[in-house]
């Protein structure tokens, strides 16, 4: 199914996709009473950053994400996916790798079990990354910067 | 395999495929995401509510339980304090994940559909994590 308007988009998957992602995150936060934040479980499990989690089970989340990934391409026949080139890949890791800490998580912990929680310190994070990420696709839009391979 | 590995593998193993289902895997769809002023791609926002939907939910029983299902007892964030350590980190996160459209989550499950991209990623974010911690001890 295709959005009206915008032939790009996929929110049929997309909703799918986020229920799995809800379901995921409840199960960590019902279950093992953590916040399912990637950047933090991430952190944790290479030695990086103290949270209530053992270092086990952080390692055990850390390898579900690509084994989760997996299972979803080997049913689908394969995923559509383009990356950007070494340079721009090694910036955007360390810029996401200092910002995470710095700001105490990502996409995950603050936008999906943050601002689910109406946290007012990741409404704000969230609010700040997504602006600083639509400002920095549009300013690389504008200098003619394509990443993509 | 005791549960303190046991539903932290369920989880993730469900995000990563809840990740690569609804595109996030592809930084193509993250980015045109981001690309509100050209061809927008909203498929992130419906990925993200989602999720939030059902974690709004799940905050509800929280309220109710004096502990976790599998566990002793909760480990949640209770800081409310906006600093600017908060803004500049996640300002510095968003500019990372403008450019080459890879969070943390998608990073990691893309191991399996790019490794050579993806790992390339995820060292660059460990490194860059490292680095905080390194600075921050010395400080």
């Amino acid at each position: 199914m295709s959005l009206p308007g915008f032939p790009d988009a996929a929110p049929l998957a997309g909703l799918a996709g986020g229920l799995l992602i809800g379901l995921a995150a409840a199960i960590m936060l019902l279950g093992s009473g953590r916040i399912a934040g990637v950047s933090g479980l991430a952190a944790k499990a290479v030695g990086l950053g103290g949270s209530g989690i053992s270092r086990i089970g952080a390692w055990a989340f850390v390898i579900g994400l690509p084994l989760g990934a997996l299972l979803v391409t080997i049913m689908t026949g394969g995923l559509e996916a383009s990356f950007a080139g070494p340079v721009p890949l090694v910036i955007a890791g360390l810029l996401v790798g200092i910002g995470t800490r710095l700001g105490s998580g990502c996409t995950s912990g603050h936008g999906v079990c943050g601002v689910s929680r109406l946290s007012a310190r990741s409404l704000v994070a969230t609010i700040t990354f997504m602006a600083a990420g639509i400002a920095t696709v549009a300013a690389m839009n504008a200098m003619g910067l394509e990443v993509l391979r | 395999m005791n549960a303190r590995m046991f539903w932290p593998l369920v989880s993730g193993t469900i995000f990563g495929a809840g990740l690569a289902l609804g595109g996030m895997t592809d930084p193509a769809r993250v980015r045109g995401f981001l690309d509100i002023f050209g061809s927008w791609d909203p498929t992130l926002a419906f990925v993200m509510g989602s999720a939030a939907f059902v974690m709004a939910i799940a905050w509800r029983f929280v309220a109710r339980m004096d502990q976790p299902l599998f566990a002793e007892k909760f480990f949640l964030p209770d800081r409310s304090d906006l600093t600017p350590r908060l803004i500049g980190g996640s300002a510095l996160f968003g500019i990372g994940w403008g450019v080459a459209g890879l969070c943390p989550g998608p990073g990691i499950a893309a191991l399996v559909i790019e490794p050579t991209a993806a790992a390339i990623f995820v060292v660059a974010m460990l490194a860059g994590m490292g680095l905080v911690q390194l600075i921050e001890r010395q400080s």
